[in-house]
């Protein structure tokens, strides 16, 4: 685990953070929308959000790279108001890695030491540390050019590394790798995370890359930080019908709140969800396709909400089974463990679809 | 090393495969390539000729004129060849010439660097639009003649003319700088200007600008990233824009003779004065050879540090 002696210490704090681009014909684009964050220290905070939602923008900001139209952003207390990227204490690895071609692994590496003044005899001993640190001890005197992608993301990371920042962002760095390479960098770089006790802020578009290897996940969209919470939060109680939608597969159905913990389907059964909202929002109630368990119809226990439907699809997976189910109002998902042939339901057969009410979150949006 | 093992059968698909086009096209390749070949030679073949005819043979000319023997009356004979024009070439005239050649040159292509340079990063900086605009503005002295654009320069720098004036309106001292090295080295800066800020141009334009926003994130100052990783990519750039300024101002001809004067002659002037007026031709030719020597050996230096967009 890591040593966070100093507890929950804010690394990264956002408050009131707005960019907005113009551009010549006079529109201006919101691209981060007033976003308010706290990133403890020493945890793996994730980005987490489709193309555009404004989270590279975000991360660039907190380096300096970009400087925000209003609001302030502090690292460790420290307001960073208009300092240039070089005088702030991050790091980024770049998505495209941004190595310097025209020198090598390890000029590359000691660039940000030579830039600090760090003495030579030291700057070799943190260069050597940094480059066996990703494994590239056999590398140092190769061009960035003479590497494969994997190996030139090694490289950018232990050029980050070597500074030893308070905080290290980066910035897709496993997008341009091909799918096995990206799940053993994965693995690599949340054991390094662990090793170095280094605050990281990553920044994704891939779910599930940020369910795996984060602490905490912010999901952005359109600019607006959605939710922060543990993967697991994340997944099991979404606050909003896009983040539910965004990290895995979901069931919407639709709904109006009752009371403080009573939600009306469309269909006009009740069912008993606490939620915050105003009695009379529309809502949506989300289950997740793995929640909900399938039943003879009428044989579901008494103790799970129900809903009454007909097998559509039956799609076998192998080690799973998808049901798509009619029910007359709406289409549920249905994923079951893979059973016998003779023990499945069949596409026209009449069931009953059952879940827990811990299984379900009210979402809005 | 990640290691890429193809699919188990694969091995014996390929082997198949190869030996099927071994037995059904033997020697077929090689015939389509030479075919290709000679199309290739075929197409060029005008152009060669041309070439041949009226740069290899008169080039030839000039090296065998350099070797060859004048006449009392002034002809050159190409008989008993010999070394005196390379003799010659150590003379105190000619070295003068050569010397203020050089450094003329060597001193425009200095010029052309440190305003082209700041010119070049200020484009590639701009948007697309406004970039090709700017592209175009720096190519508009080619729309005119380079002669006339010469004299030009003589009108404007002559006694009355507007920038001896404007100088010494504002008290810059007496602006006469017509027929001095000066004149002839402002003219040189401005006909070969747009031969620096082109290959510039594209050289710092091809820059990845991440690659600056990382030395930036890596604790280097504006001026640092420039020094570490702007100047050391834009240097192709720089060495062709060097060797495209260098070249033609040391052979310059119509600039020293219209701007210079007679006192400020280079070796293009001399070339001239010796095949023309002094009717001595092997020296003449000699100066030419070394002076295309010097050309050449530039010119492979240039490729021998790496450029190669010329």
């Amino acid at each position: 685990m890591n040593e966070t002696t100093n507890g929950m210490r804010p690394a990264v704090e956002l408050a009131g953070v707005v960019k907005r681009f113009g551009d010549r014909s006079g529109t201006e684009v919101t691209a981060v929308d007033h976003v308010d964050l706290t990133i403890t220290d020493g945890e793996f905070f994730s980005l987490l959000g489709p193309s555009g939602c404004g989270k590279t923008t975000t991360l660039r900001m907190v380096a300096g790279l970009e400087l925000p139209t209003a609001g302030s952003i502090r690292i460790h207390g420290e307001e960073m108001g208009l300092r240039p990227p070089n005088k702030r204490p991050v790091n980024t690895v770049f998505q495209s890695y941004a190595l310097f071609p025209h020198m090598t692994v390890a000029a590359n590496v000691g660039f940000g030491l030579e830039m600090r003044k760090v003495p030579q005899s030291e700057r070799r001993e943190l260069v050597d540390w940094a480059i066996e640190l990703v494994e590239m001890g056999s590398m140092a005197h190769r061009k960035p050019t003479q590497l494969s992608g994997g190996q030139q993301q090694r490289v950018a990371l232990a050029r980050a590394l070597v500074n030893r920042p308070e905080v290290l962002l980066l910035d897709e760095p496993l997008g341009a790798l091909d799918l096995k390479l990206r799940h053993q960098m994965q693995h690599e770089l949340k054991n390094l995370q662990r090793e170095v006790g280094i605050t990281f802020v990553y920044v994704t578009h891939d779910q599930e890359e940020a369910v795996t290897m984060s602490d905490r996940i912010g999901v952005m969209h359109d600019g607006k930080l959605l939710q922060v919470d543990t993967p697991e939060a994340i997944y099991e109680r979404p606050t909003t019908r896009f983040v539910a939608d965004f990290i895995g597969q979901t069931n919407f159905l639709e709904a109006t709140v009752a009371g403080a913990d009573e939600v009306v389907l469309a269909n006009g059964d009740r069912l008993r969800l606490a939620s915050d909202h105003d009695a009379g929002s529309a809502v949506a109630v989300t289950v997740r396709p793995e929640r909900l368990t399938v039943h003879r119809r009428g044989e579901a226990p008494t103790d799970r909400h129900t809903v009454d439907g007909r097998v559509e699809t039956v799609t076998y997976l192998g080690n799973a089974v998808i049901y798509g189910i009619g029910v007359d109002w709406m289409h549920l998902e249905v994923r079951c463990p893979a059973t016998l042939a003779g023990d499945r339901r069949e596409v026209g057969d009449d069931i009953t679809v059952s879940f827990e009410p811990e299984h379900a979150a009210v979402v809005t949006g | 090393m990640p290691v890429e093992a193809p699919p188990g059968d694969a091995p014996v698909g390929e082997t198949e495969s190869e030996g099927a086009s071994e037995v059904a096209t033997p020697g077929l390749e090689r015939q389509a390539e030479r075919a290709k070949a000679r199309q290739g030679f075929l197409l060029g073949l005008p152009t060669i000729i041309y070439l041949f005819i009226f740069f290899i043979i008169p080039l030839g000319f000039v090296v065998a004129y350099s070797f060859a023997t004048r006449t009392r009356s002034g002809r050159t004979e190409l008989r008993d060849f010999n070394l005196d024009a390379y003799a010659r070439l150590g003379d105190d005239i000619i070295m003068t010439v050569a010397w203020r050649s050089l450094w003329m040159s060597v001193v425009t292509t200095i010029i052309c660097l440190i305003l082209a340079y700041p010119l070049a990063y200020f484009i590639s900086t701009r948007t697309p639009a406004v970039r090709n605009m700017m592209l175009v503005g720096v190519m508009i002295p080619f729309w005119s003649n380079f002669l006339i654009r010469t004299y030009a320069w003589r009108v404007l720098l002559d006694s009355d003319g507007l920038v001896t004036q404007a100088f010494e309106a504002i008290g810059l001292g007496d602006g006469r700088i017509l027929f001095t090295s000066n004149a002839v080295i402002l003219g040189l800066v401005y006909g070969y200007l747009p031969f620096m800020v082109l290959p510039l141009y594209a050289a710092i334009e091809r820059i990845d600008w991440s690659l600056v926003e990382g030395a930036r994130d890596l604790y280097a100052s504006g001026w640092a990233a420039f020094r570490r990783v702007v100047w050391p990519l834009s240097r192709p750039g720089v060495i062709a824009g060097s060797m495209l300024v260098f070249v033609p101002s040391f052979g310059a001809y119509v600039t020293p003779a219209i701007l210079g004067g007679n006192k400020e002659g280079l070796l293009g002037s001399y070339i001239v004065l010796q095949f023309l007026s002094a009717r001595n031709g092997p020296v003449g030719s000699a100066v030419s050879v070394v002076v295309l020597a010097v050309m050449l050996i530039s010119t492979l230096i240039y490729f021998r540090s790496g450029g190669k967009n010329l």
